[in-house]
């Protein structure tokens, strides 16, 4: 049985998918966003190992507060780093019947070889991804995260193509995603999909700031204050967002 | 039939008192949503308002508005009285504590030197008339219990290892059947109570039986008092009410009589909603009644328990602060045939907190099922995410053992009504116990002798069977003095200050409960738990005793759904409890226990040391069975199936939880929050859960409230701590502090 790098679990999700979810946290993640608010999850340094039964057997314990819309959330770092591992645990959770889940940037995504037929299987196991558009700026969003944004977009189109149910979340971030310009032109990308059923717009905060100073990372954003209420109704009303 | 009750189904309850019977053979179901409900009638409004001025200059003059120097309180101390200046014309349900609204009466008879000191607290002169009158004359409860308390007595309640104890304040936790005023009228419960008085003993005068003879004596002369109370304000109750108007006030004028003569700690009204709705329906099929109409009969009696005063000494305000009178009031549960008992008066009690705002009291309970209607529960879940008002408690593991017609008789504690009555015993603090344990008795803050001189640990690493063995001498110790500290308290209550008119709405032929209690729990636990599993160093002070600890390593924590710890939790209610029920209990009462600290928790923690779990000297601990504070890892749910994991059989006086939930956190809008605090419900309750007090709003409001408690939106801000509800601004800084360092479950 494949072996999970598991940073974190937090028993009652209430706003990462549908109803009240169990969100189990995995480590790594290819991008290394300025605002990450979980950087501890950017290594496997502090994660414990679990297999697909255990991580089953606890989650099974909180079925009782999931209702008819609740259950499993796997989020990160990025999850999808550890895509066996993703497989074997959601084939287990679809034959029990419960709803599953994925919070992703989708930051590893190919349209080749291998890893795309396992992303086909895994699909087939997902009943909904949250996705994570921090940019639609190509060049901003390398200066934001390390990275281009090219398999973000590739990847939501395929998830278009497959009318999988998906979530956007858009983090906020003064002088960084906040651009009238760039909101339209995302909007106008999400209008190109077919499958996208709530738009979230999740306002920058400060909060994950302890954290880099215990991991004794810079954090870039230490001048940069949380939007204002006018800026983050103004990203409401572009991304017509929930 | 009796000319009253027309219209109604017929049933056993015309040939006894079976107000059970009354309420299944009629009730109505109601499994609609909340449309059908009216907001405030002009009269309610200025009601309201008026009482909120007068609350407003209570707040003001410290906390106490007026004080009663010279009357003694009973039933008829006072002529009528209205809370409006202008007199009883707005007022549907009448009647007063004392001559004038939020005036705290004088109640000397649980002690004459709390009455005094209460008086003198708030800056008035005791009269030297009754202060003679109850020294010279009279004795109180006070002084019997303190005539009787043996040397290690004494100790143990200075060292705060057993602390609470009703022997300076009324018992309370009584809860009087009112509805029986309203349903049979006082002269059918006269005669019904003479006829148990013809048939107690055959001649031969025991203890038992003469007792019994004087106390049924005692609640004929209330009933008697009752009837002359009414008259005052105009009403004739000796025969049943006829309308819903006259049900309210015929079941007010009981719990009047009730909050006259005791000022106990808890002074429940019970579970009168499903009953009254019943009036309310007949009216309503008849057209003499509307449902605006009916909406004010309700908001008028629930402003009327908003109003429940009592003079207190600081002491208690310590233990119980916020000025609680636990005026619990339930709503909905399931009946035993499997019908809801959900009825639209159910909405319209809850209703009272849009119409009149949030408010502490009356202390609203929701016996909650998950099979309640779903209409019911998001109305519930609404009201608690907009008002912090409502504490839910679980009727799937209560029902079994009190059937479908008990009340909660202050927090968390069932009681079947009108058939039971409640011996409260405060707690005991096992927390300090376990450092007894570990330094052989000894007080750890007092360095004195209070315990037995077992021998101490002596080794600097903690070893777990060790400490297990010590535990459990010392709480075998504990366990019999603590019984035995309330056997005198109850014996002298029973003497000195009998609740005869509550016990006149109860049968004669009563069950009893003795309602011991557990603080410290969960520091126990987690202080077992480091023992066991990770390393714990004790450093000891000149003395050789241990003041401190060091814990090297990791260890499991009670809070995270961890079998490790919690079966170390589910083990020590059961320890204990086992070790309670071995010993004599007065009146061969039923010993209970539960996992309820209230306020207390402050108190508690600042008389006791350091502990193994890391939990510094003087530091408050977790309230009730809440996991200590930081404990939980893996969020909200796995911190109530921790609790959940307790068995109820072994508290059946309850297991408190509070927690607080910030918006934020529960959901994006109003329909999803509802939606998941269901969720939330269903899946404890469904879990074996017992009791869950459900707070939600965000750190920032709680520190704004603190550093500025004038602004008009705090004024009525209410919040759940353990087993009732208090406004913010009435709690002491110390606990509001507290308060804010567990409001945790609120980040990210």
């Amino acid at each position: 049985m494949i072996q999970g790098k598991i940073q974190s679990i937090e028993t009652f999700g209430s706003v990462d998918g549908p109803g009240v979810r169990f969100v189990l946290f995995l480590s790594t993640c290819p991008f290394r966003c300025l605002y990450c608010h979980n950087p501890e999850t950017w290594t496997d340094k502090d994660s414990t190992l679990m297999d697909v039964d255990a991580v089953f057997r606890k989650a099974m314990r909180y079925r009782s507060y999931w209702g008819k819309d609740g259950g499993i959330t796997v989020s990160g770092g990025e999850p999808l780093n550890q895509i066996d591992f993703l497989i074997e645990l959601f084939e287990r959770f679809h034959e029990a019947g419960v709803s599953t889940c994925i919070d992703t940037s989708l930051a590893p995504f190919t349209k080749e070889g291998e890893w795309f037929a396992k992303f086909e299987k895994l699909m087939s196991l997902t009943d909904i991804l949250l996705v994570d558009i921090k940019e639609i700026d190509a060049k901003k969003h390398v200066l934001l995260t390390g990275k281009t944004n090219r398999m973000v977009l590739e990847g939501l189109e395929y998830l278009s193509a497959i009318h999988k149910k998906v979530w956007i979340r858009h983090v906020l971030v003064p002088g960084y995603t906040d651009f009238d310009e760039d909101l339209i032109r995302l909007r106008a990308f999400i209008d190109t999909l077919d499958n996208v059923e709530r738009v979230e717009v999740l306002p920058y905060h400060d909060l994950a700031k302890p954290k880099y100073e215990k991991l004794g990372i810079d954090y870039v954003l230490k001048d940069v204050l949380p939007p204002s209420k006018e800026r983050i109704d103004n990203a409401r009303r572009i991304l017509k967002a929930f | 039939m009796r000319e009253e009750w027309k219209g109604f189904v017929p049933g056993h309850y015309e040939e006894e008192i079976d107000v059970r019977d009354f309420i299944q053979k009629n009730y109505t179901p109601y499994d609609g949503d909340e449309s059908f409900l009216e907001g405030p009638t002009q009269a309610t409004d200025r009601l309201w308002g008026h009482l909120q001025e007068l609350q407003k200059e209570e707040r003001a003059k410290g906390g106490v508005l007026d004080m009663e120097e010279h009357v003694v309180s009973s039933i008829n101390a006072y002529g009528p009285a209205y809370l409006s200046p202008e007199g009883a014309g707005d007022e549907k349900v009448v009647g007063l504590q004392t001559d004038k609204p939020l005036k705290r009466a004088f109640m000397p008879y649980g002690g004459i030197k709390m009455a005094e000191e209460s008086l003198t607290t708030y800056g008035y002169t005791p009269d030297p008339e009754l202060h003679k009158i109850f020294n010279d004359y009279h004795k109180t409860h006070n002084q019997g219990v303190f005539d009787v308390y043996t040397p290690e007595m004494r100790k143990a309640r200075h060292s705060h290892i057993i602390t609470g104890l009703p022997d300076t304040y009324g018992r309370g936790r009584i809860v009087g059947d009112y509805r029986r005023v309203a349903l049979y009228g006082i002269d059918y419960l006269i005669e019904k109570k003479k006829e148990d008085f013809a048939n107690t003993g055959d001649g031969t005068m025991t203890d038992d039986v003469i007792r019994q003879r004087e106390e049924i004596s005692d609640q004929v002369k209330s009933l008697l008092a009752m009837k002359k109370l009414a008259e005052s304000y105009g009403f004739d109750i000796s025969k049943p009410a006829k309308n819903a108007r006259e049900a309210f006030q015929w079941l007010y004028f009981g719990y009047l009589a009730a909050i006259k003569t005791q000022n106990g700690a808890a002074m429940s009204v019970g579970r009168i909603s499903t009953f009254l709705d019943i009036y309310i329906e007949r009216d309503l099929k008849n057209g003499t009644l509307t449902e605006k109409e009916a909406q004010e009969l309700v908001d008028h009696l629930v402003m009327k328990f908003r109003m429940v005063k009592f003079a207190r000494i600081p002491s208690y305000n310590q233990l119980f602060s916020g000025d609680p009178v636990w005026a619990t009031l339930e709503l909905a549960g399931m009946g035993m045939d499997g019908r809801s008992m959900v009825t639209k008066n159910d909405f319209r009690f809850l209703h009272t907190l849009e119409n009149m705002g949030p408010s502490p009291e009356p202390n609203l309970t929701v016996l909650y099922s998950p099979r309640l209607g779903i209409n019911f529960k998001r109305y519930a879940s609404r009201i608690s995410i907009e008002t912090s008002s409502i504490q839910y408690e679980n009727d799937e593991v209560m029902r079994p053992v009190w059937k479908d017609d008990y009340s909660i008789c202050c927090c968390v504690s069932a009681t079947e009504t009108g058939k039971e009555m409640q011996f409260f015993g405060a707690r005991a603090n096992l927390a300090k116990c376990l450092l007894y344990a570990i330094n052989g008795g000894k007080d750890e803050m007092l360095k004195t002798q209070v315990g037995p001189e077992l021998a101490p640990i002596t080794s600097e690493y903690l070893d777990y069977d060790e400490v297990v063995h010590k535990f459990d001498l010392m709480m075998d110790w504990l366990a019999k003095l603590y019984v035995n500290v309330l056997n005198a308290i109850h014996y002298m209550h029973d003497k000195y200050y009998y609740e005869a008119a509550e016990m006149a709405l109860i049968d004669t032929d009563v069950r009893r409960t003795f309602a011991t209690g557990i603080a410290g729990f969960s520091h126990v636990v987690d202080s077992l738990s480091a023992i066991k599993y990770a390393k714990v160093k004790a450093i000891r002070d000149e003395d050789g005793i241990v003041t401190d600890f060091e814990i090297e390593g990791d260890f499991p924590r009670y809070g995270n759904d961890d079998e490790r710890a919690d079966s170390i939790a589910v083990d020590l209610l059961k320890t204990f409890m086992k070790k309670i029920r071995k010993h004599h209990t007065y009146r061969n009462s039923e010993a209970t226990t539960s996992i309820l600290t209230i306020t207390s928790n402050v108190v508690y923690g600042k008389a006791t040391g350091a502990l193994p779990d890391g939990r510094k000297a003087k530091e408050p601990f977790a309230p009730g069975a809440n996991p200590a504070y930081g404990a939980e890892k893996n969020g909200l749910l796995a911190s109530l199936n921790s609790v959940a994991k307790l068995p109820y059989e072994y508290a059946l006086d309850g297991i408190s939880n509070t927690q607080t939930i910030n918006p934020g956190a529960l959901g994006h809008d109003v329909n999803e929050r509802v939606t998941n605090l269901v969720n939330v419900l269903d899946g404890y309750f469904t879990n074996g859960g017992h009791h869950l007090n459900v707070n939600v709003f965000g750190r920032e409001k709680l520190i704004d409230c603190m550093e500025h408690p004038e602004k008009p939106e705090y004024a009525n801000f209410t919040i759940r701590v353990s087993g009732y509800a208090v406004k913010f601004i009435d709690l002491t800084r110390e606990q509001q502090l507290d308060v804010i360092s567990r409001t945790c479950h609120s980040e990210l």
